[in-house]
Order: C-alpha cells, then structure tokens, then sequence
C-alpha cells in the first residue's frame, strides 16, 4: 500500500489533476493543476509549496558525531558552524559518489542528514568505534518547501528571524504557535526556505502557511516543475545524472566528485590534513587529472533548433517539461563525446538547456558539441554550446 | 506624477550635454518597444547611438503606471506573444529580466450565465467544448490543425523585409521568386486557406467548422482587436491570422503576460539597449529633422537643442513620420498621397480597474482560476457584430465587445495582496465620433463597458477601487498614435507587407538619404513584435557597409 505524507490530507484536497507519483514509496503529486508551467512560473515570480516529507533523515548525533562526519562526508562538516546547513556528498574509497543530501548542524554534537535513498545501513556499518548514534527520523518530521522570491517576505511576516536567515542558515521558530525548524534550503535554485515540522502538527502547518500567503499568488508545486527548476539550477538528481556507486554495476556507471563538478567542495583539500572516504583518490584524480568528464551544463543554438524541424516540415516543439533520459553528445564528424542526462525547454532562458557529461577537453564555456534529437523519426545533429552551471542562478537565492 | 517602471539608473539631462556630445552615429526618434529594438541593435553593432523619446518613460504604449499606491496598470498595451524569438536572444533579453509568464486559461463568459473555459489540457478543452457542442470538440481540432498550417507558412514574412516587387534590382527579384517559391510548394488547400484568412471574413471561416455560437464568439474576437472590422467583414481573417501568429513559448495562439506588464518589458528593452551602449533622453521631444540636400543630418527638439547624425530613425507611426517630422514638399507627391490615405481611424480603447478582490462568477462560485488568462466578453460572433454596428456609424458600442485580464492572479506583484487590477481592452470606440468628442463621451463609454461588466460579474461595481479611463483621443495625445491607432495603422491588406506603409516603401527607408523609419506603421506591423525595430535596423547596417565598401 502506498503511503501518505503528512500534508496529504491537504495536498490531496490541492490535486486537481488526480496525478501523482510514487517517491520512495509515498504519494508525491506530479503536479497539482493541469498547467505545471504555470507552477514553475509561482517558483520563479512569486512563491510555491513543495512537500519534500518523502525525504529520508537520519539524525547522527553523539560526542563523536562531528569525526564520524567528517570522516564520512567528503565535504568538511567542520566548516559548517551550529545553525547552518551544507550541501554535501559521500564517496567510496574509490572516490566515486555514493549519494548527496543536505547535511545541518543542530548543535555540536546533533545533526541531521537527508538523503533520496535510505543510507542507514551504510552509515552504521562506518560507525565502527565512534560513539555516535544513528536514528532514522524520516518519518517523524513533514517538510514543506517554500520557494520562490516571496518567500522571504511570507515566513518573516510569521517568524522574524528569517528576514536574516542566510543561505542555508538554520533557525528554530514558530509558526502559528507551532514549534519548526526552518533552513534556508531547497531544490529549486531561488530565494526558498523548508520547514520542519514534527508530522502531526504538518497539517496545521500547511494551513498556517497558506493563510500568511494568501493574495500573493502562491500555489502548491509538483515534482514535475520541480525538475525544471532545478535542471535550471544545475542541481543533479540521482538516478538521473548520476548513480550511486553502492549500486551501479561499472565504473561507466560511477562518477566522481571531481566529474560531476563538485571539485569546488575540494579547494582546500592539499592544507587539510582531514581523512575521509574517498580522499585518496579524489586527491591523486585531481593531482593527476584523471577526471574522465566533466558535468556541465549545455545550451541549444536556438536558431538550429528551429530549422532542423522548420526543414521537416513541423513547427519547432518547445516543451518545458524535463526528460531525463540520455542524450548523445557527438563532435562534427559524429563521434561520440559524451551524453546529456536532462533535457528541457527553460521558459526562463527561452531556450533548451540540458546537464551533460561532455570531455574534459570541452568543458570550456562556449565550446561546441553537438546534440543527437530525432526530428521526423530520423536522428539529427542539433549545434549546442557547453555553459557554466548554474544555467540560471539570480541574485536573490544567496542574497 | 505616477510611478513608472523607470530604469534604476536615471538617464542624463539634456541640459548636461554638449555641442560636441550632441553626434551620435544613429538618432532614434521615438522610444517605443521598436524605437529600443531598433536601437538596442544600432547599439550592438557598434554605432553610437540615442534614443530620443518625447514623455517621462520609455515604451511609448508598452508602459505600466502605478496609478494608486500599489496597484500597477497595464495603460495601453497589455499582453506580449508576437514578440519575434529573434530579438529576445540577439539583445540577450533574459539577462535584463524578460519574464513571460504564462496565462494557463482563458474564460469565455456567456450571457446565459455558462461560459467557456479553455486551458492547458487538450483533454479537457475537448470535454469543455463538447459541453457547448459534440460536434466542435473534434472540430477544433481540424481546426487548430489547419490554421497551424497556415501560420508556419506565414510566420517567416514577419521575419523578413518585404521584396521590393517595384525594382529590378536582381536582389529583390530573388527574395521574390523565393517568396513565391514558398507558396508554391504549399498544399492547395494550405495556400487556399491562406489566401481565405488574407483576404476574407473570420466569419465565413469559422463557420465552416463549427456550430457553437461561444466557440465561434471567443475565436472570433481575435479577428477585430484593434481594427475597425466586424467578423462578418472582410478582412478580419487577416487580424484573426495575426493574433493566431502570437506565440509562448513556440505553441502558437497563447499569450504571455510579462513580469510588470509590458512596461516591464520594455524597461528590459530598455536596459538591454543600454547596456549595448544606446543613450535614453526622456522628455525630449523631437520637432523636425534636420535634411541638408535631401539627406537626414539630425533632428531638432522642440526647444531648439539640435542632435547630429547621419542616421535618423523614426519610431512614430508614418503620418508623423512623413507629414510631421519631415517637410511633406521634399518627399514625392505619391508618397505624400499614400500616407494621406493611410486608414488610421482607431477604434479600440482601454477602461482599466483597480479591484477590491475578485469578481464572481455566479455559475462558478467562488473559483478564481478561471481570471488566470484573458476573460473574454464577446459570447458570439453576432454580438461582436452588433458592437461593431454601432461603430460603422460614428458611436460607441452600446454593449461593446471586451478583452479583459486581471493580471494580478498572473503576476501578484501587480496589486496588493487579495486586491487586484483589471485591464479591460474595448471596442468599438471610434476615434471620430458623430456630433460629440471624446472629452464628452469617456465617462458614457466608460459606464458601458462597467454595465457589460456587472451584468456578468453581479456586484462587480461595488469592486471598483478605481477606473482608469483611456480612448483613442487619449491614446493619441498621451502616447502620440495617431487617431489612437494601436498598430500605427490598420491592418487592412492594402496596408500591409510591400504596401506598409507605402507603395515601394516598404523597407524601411524613405526617399531621404539617412532618414529610416521602424515603427509599427512598417512592416509587419503592430502588437508588440518588435521587428519592425528588427528589420529596419538590418536594413541601416546594410546601407552603412555598403557606403563604407
């Protein structure tokens, strides 16, 4: 039987469109109203609700729990100071990625780690000697994302203290006279925060929530304008643009930290004197360059897009709606380069963008690659340019 | 004085200026949404370029005023979809804040009380419709397949400088043979439906594939906006094509609303140009250009300060183009001819609210989803007609057909939490009106289009926050279209592609050497598209390269 999050009884009342996913085993609406576009469009111009209460959370907590992370996490949990968060990822000793997740530092000794799998397993086996207790609390608390440039101006009316909540900050408060946590956090690349609430009082929640939001064009969003919001973002999406190196069966199917271009997590590694999993390897792949690609991000030539389906016969289809499936990356002479692993129209770049694997050679901004679409039941070669990541990143998500 | 979306940054004063900063390469007169195309381009390529623009805010009709604290209104123009994709990636639009959000229905209220309420689902569009009519459901289809057909046959001509068909410059003669190659790869009756929707009635069109009046009413209404037609007139195919052109997002026939209106669009029409290097001097209106031996050398303000340049480009519609700026003497009597009888006659006017909440429907409750695009007020393509009746002889509609948005269920930052505005788009308003004038007759009209208003929307009166007022007398005086033309002329054949706005004057010069015009009054015309901006700005790059070889 599939379950239900703890918002469901109001986000089951939101869903017009009677469609929804399985997550993890639990109800997640794909999208709440027959236009996802226009839930995009509350992300990026006003503010929109996600419930992210599939989610799994471990709470790690104990004298030894910041040694046992940082021994763990390939990001170093110790820059991360009480209140605050971190985006973060675990490697094998292989160097290659098992998961990312959002790690938060409730107090010295306390904090709690999200993961899209469940990771308890493989965590208490690494346990070992420390003295740190591992709970999986993922279904004590909902989570209610609220993302868009409103946001701020939303939960400050109901808590103050997150008018100066930085990114990734953490807070407690209440809200509606029900105790949260509340993170600068969230999956969408904009202004956004995500509350945590014990599961019981999720529903009051919501309620509280939607009363200080209304008149200012918040809507409930679905996994599906999530997606495009976050391929905008550059945010990578297990199973999708990379695998769990725990799972998959080669290496063709692993990546590496470096690869998926979170070498920015490793600046400081030669002055660290920090052992953790996967430092070797990651500290000879980038002593030796042996990075095999690189993830980033690609741009369509729009006016090549359109005439290959102009040439066709057919009127240049312009779909929002992500694919994340591979795509072949291809040089002029159509060998092959690499692939892309999502795929979508961005109406806020208007023009289509996609994540990509492409050679180290090509990671340069501006360098050139083709892209294999079918147009017409026949492969065509569509010009594309390699971009930076994120795609789209306004001021106002770190501001 | 209302707020106006104004660029942050505040352009410089006249007065700062002097002699010597006062010679640009190209001079844009006008600083409507093709004036900053235009010389967002001229700026692109390197030329030294000023914009000129005669009010206190760019955008010409493209301007969004914050007329009551908080409560922005869409004055004239009001949505965005004809806007050539073009122009948005080669003046990198998105990096300036372009943002057309989209408008995920449209509501089609009927005067029986139940209405049409199409969205983003085919499927449930085709349940709508067939509530009205089994027959239309499939019907639309055929439909919507056959115009499609139509439009990416035409699509590229909004793309592309009208040939010359009076030379025998070999060139033209090329771009010519291919524009009949074009056409005659088509299908029969793709080239047949064409020619039907070029030349003849929305009318006789629609009916050949539908029975639903609401169906035909909503569909026809795109077939009047801003011209003086009915949809039983010929001619009306032709706007009915245009407005079908309009496109989101590369689906043709849905609309966009942009972030602020489209006066915030043309504030990143207008940051784009300057960040291209274009200067913006407000409230600088132009009086004459300047032509020494037949050739554009600058223009003079109206308070004497003159500006050089070898290019001049006009933004403003071609009466003023022609008859105004210029000496008509030094321009061939033909040419003279032609623009005189230029139809302008403009008949559209806009009644804005600012609105305590929502109106109500009654048959749908409390829902308000269904403002989330435009509300329709033509139930059938009859009442269109009727509305029209009374504009063929000098008056008002009594029951005047509307195209209303209330843009804050799209765009919240609009109005006040739980508050509103409303754009209210009405015709008929003929410019001229028999034995009285505007200045008697706004209020009169105004109370039409509210008493339409409350006959679907009971207690919509008691809403009313605040009514903006703007026809075409104000549309000419305020933003200076001529008789408040909102396409800088009527898009009636005769006055379109080789014929716009002028026989042989098509391509955006004039027979002043360094005079050019970009208006909406060129080819291909009005709405918010931006490539006559486009286009004449190629055309002056091509003149420039050519002098310089």
């Amino acid at each position: 039987m599939i379950r239900t999050s703890p918002f469901h009884e109001r986000t089951s009342a939101a869903n017009e469109t009677g469609l929804w996913t399985h997550w993890v085993g639990y109800l997640s609406a794909a999208k709440y109203q027959t236009s996802e576009k226009f839930e995009y469009f509350a992300i990026r111009n006003s503010a929109g609700l996600f419930d992210s209460s599939p989610l799994f959370k471990y709470r790690i907590h104990g004298p030894d729990a910041e040694s046992f992370l940082s021994g763990v996490l390939a990001r170093d949990i110790r820059t991360c100071p009480t209140g605050h968060g971190q985006y973060t990822i675990w490697c094998d000793d292989r160097g290659f990625v098992v998961e990312d997740g959002v790690v938060f530092r409730n107090a010295a000794d306390d904090y709690l780690l999200t993961s899209a799998e469940p990771n308890f397993a493989y965590f208490a086996d690494l346990a070992g000697g420390h003295d740190v207790e591992i709970e999986d609390v993922s279904e004590r608390y909902g989570v209610l994302a609220v993302q868009g440039p409103a946001s701020r101006t939303i939960l400050a009316g109901l808590a103050p203290a997150v008018e100066k909540l930085p990114y990734f900050g953490l807070t407690t408060a209440k809200l509606g006279g029900l105790p949260v946590t509340i993170s600068r956090t969230g999956y969408t690349g904009d202004l956004g925060y995500e509350i945590w609430v014990a599961s019981d009082d999720a529903v009051a929640l919501w309620d509280t929530v939607v009363e200080a939001s209304r008149g200012r064009g918040v809507i409930p969003f679905g996994l599906t304008a999530l997606s495009m919001a976050r391929i905008e973002a550059g945010l990578l999406l297990l199973d999708v643009d990379f695998q769990s190196s725990r799972f998959a069966w080669t290496d063709a199917h692993r990546s590496t930290p470096i690869e998926l271009g979170l070498g920015w997590m490793f600046k400081d590694l030669a002055a660290s004197d920090r052992t953790f999993l996967g430092r070797e390897a990651i500290a000879r792949e980038i002593a030796d360059k042996t990075s095999r690609w690189k993830l980033t991000g690609l741009v369509l030539d729009w006016r090549e897009y359109d005439r290959h389906f102009d040439a066709a016969g057919l009127i240049p289809p312009k779909d929002h709606t992500p694919i994340e499936e591979e795509y072949y990356i291809y040089d002029d002479d159509l060998k092959q380069l690499g692939y892309a692993t999502s795929l979508m129209y961005s109406p806020m770049l208007q023009r289509h963008i996609a994540l990509a694997r492409v050679p180290l050679s090509l990671t340069a901004p501006g360098s050139r690659v083709k892209l294999e679409l079918a147009v017409s039941h026949k492969y065509e070669y569509f010009d594309a340019h390699v971009t930076r990541l994120p795609l789209y990143n306004p001021d106002r998500r770190t501001a | 004085m209302p707020n106006t979306t104004t660029p942050k940054a505040a352009p410089p004063t006249r007065s700062s200026k002097t002699s010597s900063d006062r010679t640009y390469d190209a001079i844009v007169i006008g600083g409507g949404h093709n004036g900053l195309v235009n010389g967002a381009y001229l700026a692109k390529s390197g030329l030294r370029t000023l914009i000129l623009e005669r009010r206190n805010v760019v955008g010409g009709a493209a301007i969004t005023e914050e007329l009551r604290p908080g409560f922005w209104f869409t004055s004239f123009s009001y949505a965005l979809s004809l806007l050539r994709p073009d122009i948005i990636q080669d003046l990198e639009l998105t990096k300036h804040g372009f943002m057309p959000l989209l408008m995920p229905s449209t509501f089609a209220p009927m005067e029986n009380g139940d209405y049409l309420l199409m969205g983003q689902d085919r499927g449930e569009n085709i349940q709508e419709i067939a509530r009205h009519s089994k027959h239309d459901a499939d019907a639309y289809d055929a439909f919507e397949h056959d115009i499609l057909k139509v439009l990416r046959i035409i699509k590229p001509l909004l793309d592309q400088v009208p040939p010359d068909i009076f030379s025998n410059d070999p060139e033209e003669l090329i771009a010519l043979a291919a524009l009949g190659r074009r056409f005659r790869d088509l299908e029969p009756k793709v080239l047949h439906d064409a020619v039907r929707l070029l030349t003849g009635s929305a009318a006789d069109f629609l009916d050949d594939y539908f029975e639903s009046d609401i169906l035909k009413g909503w569909l026809a209404s795109a077939s009047i906006i801003g011209t003086k037609v009915g949809p039983y007139s010929q001619g009306s195919g032709l706007v009915l094509l245009y407005h079908m052109l309009g496109e989101h997002d590369g689906v043709f026939g849905t609309w966009a609303f942009h972030k602020k209106g489209n006066g915030g669009f043309t504030q990143v029409l207008a940051r784009a140009a300057q960040a291209f290097g274009a200067e913006i001097l407000l409230e600088s209106p132009v009086a004459n250009v300047i032509t020494k031996n037949g050739r554009a050398t600058g223009v003079a303000l109206a308070d004497g300060s003159e500006y050089h340049a070898d290019v001049v480009v006009s933004a403003v519609d071609p009466r003023r183009t022609f008859l105004e700026l210029v000496d008509p003497l030094e321009l061939p009597t033909d040419l003279v001819d032609s623009i005189r009888r230029f139809r302008f006659q403009g008949t559209s006017s806009k009644v804005n609210f600012a609105l305590d909440g929502l109106p109500k429907y009654p048959a749908l409750g409390d829902r308000g989803d269904q403002y989330r695009g435009f509300t329709n007020i033509g139930p059938t393509m009859e009442y269109i007609e009727h509305a029209f009746d009374d504009a063929k002889y000098g008056w008002y509609s009594k029951r005047p057909y509307l195209d209303c948005a209330i843009q804050s269920t799209i765009d919240p930052d609009m109005a006040p939490p739980g508050k509103h505005v409303m754009s209210c788009f009405v015709q008929y308003t003929p410019y001229k009106l028999r034995e009285s004038d505007w200045d008697t007759e706004r209020e009169n009209m105004a109370d039409n289009v509210q008493a339409v208003l409350e006959s679907h929307f009971p207690g919509f009166g008691d809403l009313v926050l605040q009514r903006e007022i703007r026809t075409p007398l104000d549309i000419e005086r305020i933003v200076g279209l001529s008789e408040g033309n909102i396409f800088a002329g009527e898009f009636l054949a005769p006055q379109m592609f080789f014929f716009r706005p002028a026989p042989g004057w098509s391509q955006y010069r004039t027979p002043i050497d360094g005079y050019y015009q970009c208006g909406s009054g060129t080819h291909p015309g009005g709405c918010v598209m931006g490539a006559p901006g486009k286009l004449a700005a190629g055309q002056i790059l091509k003149d420039r390269s050519k002098v310089k070889s």
